[in-house]
């Protein structure tokens, strides 16, 4: 007893001490804290600096020559005309849309089924095979994706639906799905296993299969979390710049079939880009398509957390 | 009284179709990718050789090798890892052992999400804005690399964070109980026991860094150099990018070429990932808490 007591003691004693002492390692100490305070602040930084150094390009452009109501509601871009330039999106944005929404609706149900699989019904090996198959999906770059639209998909297309072009939105929306859908199969994944494995244990006591159990317990328990990665996935797809680029033709169109070629808010900023003259009304048009994706997919991102942070709440 | 009514037949019939069901959607989400590596393969494999790989493009880039959009891609991921593995080191350690639960930490962590859902032509309109004009750099290697550093900085971040996080709370209360300063704590204890899981985020990384297009189209990767970049201050090819340009840009490129270029690229890709997979699961096994 008497010697632990002492050693206590001395331990406090020293404690104490070492809170005033103000020596080398405290002054690293507090350097370094400094410092990692500095990485931990520049995520903030940079996203602010992506917002001012955008807005800082287009927002002149913005400003004094757009035309609001045109850029919303004009199909025809055309900023290279000579005589009467016209900086019309609507068909970008339709480009845009048709092949997210196109992306969504094949690889949703797809994505959702696979992560109920993944997290529900595999097991041991299979479930980490099948996970890692996902996770190497996830990794193939999009030049890639966007040559195998350009070089495998179309040709295809063509022999199939016996139509004339096959870099269309059918082509780019399956590509896009593809893309998609591991980051979608791997939150929905994560939205599961989040599901407290005491709801499962209940349902099943009550005799539920397993099907019951998940469709009538973990599904909904689950449900933010499978919103959070629907929304992800959509801004992952509203986004995707090469592969939209080189798969859906790229044409200004107002879609009206799978068929028709597109042409994307991204792919026309990556497209133009190289042509403009630093500072032209081109060159601060395409910063203002920037700031549109910007905004855009900020407010996807910004709403996904909200939605994840309102079953935590709870 | 327990033997199985109609209902627990229909049940067990429907939990059945339901699994089939689901293993189906799985798969079809995997099958389009083996074939499609597959088809690469096939197509590309022919095309790959030493001489592919250690020549340079010839003819207009209709023939030859790949040796400087090869070179470059090592540049720009080298060049970016330095900027962005120290940065997202020190973002992860303030967010796992010095960041209390408030509202600066949401801030934080939602400005993370947010720079990992920018898309990729939006990182590259900054780096035009930011490096290239406002920073003078120019189209240059360090231009592509640090705007490549912003991009992928949010996998380095959350890698790094998990692994820290991995290491248990008592090696670090054992620590500051014998009087270490936070940072002693954190480089004689937290760090060399997480620095494996950290490995596995930066070759993540690597791969992420390496593939990409979008980024370097307009900040220093250029359609065609016949000459190896000297300094972070030239332009250089890429392999993404040069895989772009003789799929779309160049008339006359033999069909065969863009596959084998594409062949390279995803196997460097799918190697660091392979490679950041393994490692992951080794440790998974080694760990001995």
């Amino acid at each position: 007893m008497e010697p632990q007591t002492t050693d206590r003691a001395r331990s406090r004693r020293e404690r104490r001490r070492g809170e005033d002492r103000r020596d080398r390692n405290w002054y690293i100490d507090k350097a370094v804290q400094a410092l990692v305070f500095i990485g931990g602040i520049s995520g903030i930084l940079f996203i602010i600096g992506i917002f001012v150094f955008i807005t800082k390009e287009g927002y002149g452009f913005i400003a004094e020559t757009l035309d609001i109501g045109e850029f919303l509601t004009s199909p025809r871009w055309r900023p290279t005309s000579d005589h009467n330039p016209t900086y019309g999106a609507l068909a970008l944005i339709a480009g845009t849309t048709s092949v997210t929404g196109l992306a969504m609706l094949v690889s949703v149900p797809f994505s959702l089924g696979a992560a109920i699989y993944i997290g529900e019904f595999a097991k041991g090996r299979t479930r980490e095979t099948l996970k890692i198959l996902v996770e190497l999906l996830a990794a193939i770059p999009s030049v890639v994706w966007g040559f195998i639209g350009l070089s495998i998909m179309n040709p295809l297309i063509i022999k199939t639906f016996n139509v004339p072009i096959g870099l269309n939105v059918l082509n780019s929306g399956l590509i896009l799905g593809l893309m998609a859908a591991p980051i979608m199969t791997t939150i929905a994944e994560d939205a599961l296993k989040a599901v407290p494995d005491t709801y499962r244990e209940a349902a099943e006591a009550l005799g539920a299969t397993k099907w019951q159990v998940i469709y009538r317990v973990v599904l909904p328990a689950g449900k933010n979390g499978l919103v959070a990665a629907v929304l992800l996935g959509v801004g992952r797809g509203f986004g995707e710049t090469m592969a939209v680029l080189m798969a859906s033709g790229h044409s200004i169109n107002l879609p009206t079939s799978v068929f028709d070629s597109v042409r994307a808010l991204t792919a026309t900023i990556a497209a133009e880009l190289g042509e403009t003259a630093v500072g032209s009304d081109h060159y601060r048009a395409l910063f203002t398509l920037g700031i549109l994706l910007f905004v855009v997919t900020f407010v996807i991102n910004l709403t996904a957390d909200l939605v994840v942070r309102g079953i935590r709440k709870k | 009284m327990f033997a199985p009514t109609e209902l627990n037949h229909k049940n067990r019939r429907n939990q059945r179709l339901v699994r089939m069901l689901f293993l189906w959607m799985a798969t079809m989400l995997i099958i389009p990718v083996v074939l499609i590596l597959g088809i690469l393969v096939y197509r590309g494999g022919p095309m790959i050789s030493v001489d592919f790989l250690l020549t340079e493009p010839t003819n207009g880039m209709t023939a030859g090798g790949i040796l400087p959009a090869l070179v470059g891609t090592v540049w720009l991921v080298v060049v970016a890892l330095l900027a962005s593995v120290p940065i997202g080191i020190a973002a992860a350690l303030y967010l796992s052992e010095y960041a209390s639960d408030n509202w600066l930490t949401r801030i934080i962590n939602l400005a993370i999400i947010n720079l990992a859902g920018v898309p990729s032509i939006v990182h590259a309109l900054f780096g035009v804005g930011a490096f290239v004009l406002f920073f003078r750099f120019g189209t240059s290697i360090l231009a592509a690399s640090l705007t490549l550093a912003v991009m992928t900085l949010p996998v380095v971040i959350v890698a790094t964070k998990e692994a820290l996080q991995s290491v248990p709370f008592a090696f670090r209360e054992a620590c500051w109980n014998m009087g270490a300063t936070r940072w002693q704590t954190i480089r004689r204890v937290v760090l060399p026991n997480s620095v494996s899981g950290i490995l596995t985020g930066v070759i993540l990384e690597v791969s992420r860094t390496a593939g990409e297009t979008a980024p370097i189209m307009f900040t220093g990767a250029a359609f065609f150099l016949p000459f190896l970049p000297q300094s972070v201050f030239d332009q250089t090819m890429a392999m993404s990018l040069h895989l772009f340009v003789i799929s779309t840009q160049v008339p006359g490129v033999p069909e065969e070429l863009p596959f084998g270029v594409a062949l390279v690229l995803i196997s460097m890709v799918l190697a660091m990932n392979a490679l950041s997979i393994a490692f992951r699961t080794y440790l998974r096994g080694r760990k001995k808490w």
